[in-house]
């Protein structure tokens, strides 16, 4: 059955309403220059055959790889009350939240989220959540551009390259100077960063780890920046957040992050979450919802979304972002999930996903030829350099049902030799083993 | 509820001029309208602004609305107390919920008098 509502009569009366003679004619409007040459698409199917095709297409990937794929995204366990919570149709099909009365749920599920997200990030306010982590990372550059009425940013090139080409395409309209500091075998240069923070910049972004997995501590470049009053942003990654110093702690004015690793399937690149959080300051700058906890009249708790003023249906030109929506049920899966976990659960996990990765970097260096890109500490993601192209070794492995993680020469000029490779607490000692005698296979 | 010494901007503002200074608000009126004051957003020590330049926003529990500079100047002083307590302008805006000072530059023009603006304010209810 084809699904389209109206049958050829009701084209018909409803093309002798508007008076043309045909559909062709409705649209005459619109220049043939405009419109498209053709819409790509096969004939029509039944579903039976939808479905062949699909499960043949489906049947193509490789479902059972054993991965130390990372660089921003992480495949960590999720439990199954995750799914079926979520998964109730009143999440499921929420509502818009504008109308508190009908939508307390949603409401204090984000206002959940929100306290979650702030105590994980160690700072006072959090929005509902933006699409993912890189619309973060621009909505926070964003907020200190209005904030600090400047137009310069300063960039860690250790922040992730996805999110940096990101940020570039959507600014590249805007005028706005973004000035990257490089950085030095994988290591965030804090001094770098410090000497280029001036009293034009709007703010600093750094990544904590950053890309290359590298840990550091940037009070000293956040407090470099509130003394030329800029604002300090900086990428985390929550699961880590348990057992690192927060974005709080070292002082950062909004900290951003990319939600998945809370629950969300890395399921091809999305749909994911982006986590902001920051300053009471700030609120007032935050784009997209905020839920907030009041009383009704008669004194009982209910929840709201608040301070609406910065948002584009109260002043349209005066809104902090066109961002009106949020990623609900991803945040949903993201509460559900802590509050599965707990404190200690989450701790626990990012603390089993380091050690796995302390046990990958030895048995790795352990190989001739294979070192550390640094000596600095790292988190659940370490950089090595190979005696071979990465990308190379990552093919070989492949075909044999391994990943051993992400080619860096793919972003990073000169570094086609170096691997990045990722553990959460999914791999076994044993897939390390497994990956580590392969590699080493390789470069003998 | 309009005092006699204070001129007024057409987009209830009003101002107290003292010699090379003037003091702001918003009107009685404008405070009824948007009904209690939840943020005001005032300018910044030493901005300068044309008359009818926007100045700063004030929000309230059900809107928001911009707040125009009624004479051109410098900001010399701003009423930090309205940070903790935007109510101030509800319970009293000639006096305790002033905004700023502005520093003036020139002679304020285009402004009306108590009577007419509120005639002005007459036309308005209706």
């Amino acid at each position: 059955m084809p699904y389209i509502p109206h049958t050829d009569d009701e084209r018909q009366a409803m093309l002798g309403t508007v008076g043309a003679g045909s559909v062709e004619e409705v649209f005459a409007e619109i220049g043939e220059d405009l419109r498209p040459r053709s819409f790509d698409l096969p004939e029509a199917r039944s579903e039976m055959e939808v479905v062949k095709h699909l499960e043949f297409l489906a049947s193509k990937n490789a479902t059972h790889v054993t991965s130390f794929l990372g660089a921003g995204f992480y495949d960590h366990y999720i439990p199954e009350a995750v799914d079926a919570l979520a998964g109730r149709g009143e999440f499921y099909t929420a509502y818009t939240p504008y109308q508190p009365e009908a939508s307390q749920g949603t409401l204090q599920a984000i206002y959940e989220y929100q306290t979650a997200v702030a105590r994980l990030m160690g700072m006072e306010c959090a929005n509902a959540s933006v699409y993912d982590g890189g619309t973060a990372i621009f909505e926070a550059m964003m907020m200190a551009v209005r904030s600090t009425k400047r137009r310069r940013f300063v960039i860690s090139e250790a922040v992730n390259p996805i999110y940096r080409i990101m940020l570039t395409s959507y600014t590249s309209n805007l005028d706005l100077e973004l000035v990257t500091v490089p950085h030095k075998d994988g290591v965030t240069d804090v001094e770098g960063l410090i000497a280029a923070i001036d009293d034009k910049t709007a703010a600093v972004l750094v990544q904590n780890p950053n890309f290359f997995g590298n840990i550091a501590d940037f009070e000293r470049v956040f407090a470099a920046a509130k003394e030329k009053k800029a604002l300090s942003v900086l990428s985390a990654y929550p699961v880590l957040q348990s057992v690192l110093k927060t974005p709080g702690e070292m002082g950062a004015d909004i900290a951003v992050a990319e939600g998945q690793s809370l629950g969300l399937p890395l399921s091809f690149g999305g749909p994911y979450l982006g986590i902001m959080a920051c300053t009471r300051k700030l609120v007032r700058q935050l784009p997209g919802r905020i839920a907030g906890r009041t009383q009704d009249t008669e004194g009982r708790t209910g929840y709201v979304l608040t301070l609406q003023a910065r948002e584009q249906h109260i002043r349209r030109a005066k809104a902090t972002s066109n961002i009106c929506s949020n990623q609900a049920l991803c945040a949903m899966r993201a509460i559900i999930h802590v509050c599965l976990l707990g404190q200690e659960g989450l701790r626990r996990t990012a603390l089993l996903s380091m050690e796995r990765a302390r046990y990958a970097a030895e048995r790795l260096t352990a190989i001739p030829g294979v070192e550390l890109l640094s000596d600095q500490p790292f988190g659940n993601e370490f950089a090595v350099r190979l005696p071979m192209d990465a990308a190379l070794a990552i093919d070989r492995l492949s075909m044999r049902g391994v990943v051993p993680g992400f080619p860096l020469g793919r972003y990073y000029e000169g570094m086609e030799d170096c691997l990045l490779v990722a553990c959460t607490e999914k791999q076994t000692t044993e897939d390390v083993g497994v990956m580590a005698e392969m590699i080493g296979g390789l470069v003998r | 509820m309009i005092p006699d010494d204070v001129l007024f901007s057409k987009t209830h503002e009003w101002v107290r001029v003292e010699d090379e200074e003037a003091v702001m608000g918003v009107s009685h009126f404008a405070q009824e309208q948007l009904g209690d004051l939840t943020f005001v957003e005032v300018p910044e020590v030493g901005a300068t602004f044309q008359a009818g330049e926007e100045l700063g926003s004030v929000e309230s529990v059900k809107a928001a609305s911009e707040i125009y500079a009624p004479v051109a100047g410098e900001v010399s002083e701003v009423n930090e107390e309205l940070e903790e307590n935007p109510g101030l302008i509800n319970e009293d805006p000639y006096g305790e919920g002033w905004i700023c000072r502005i520093r003036l530059d020139g002679e304020p023009e285009g402004l009306l008098s108590p009577d007419d603006y509120k005639s002005l304010i007459e036309e308005e209810a209706h």
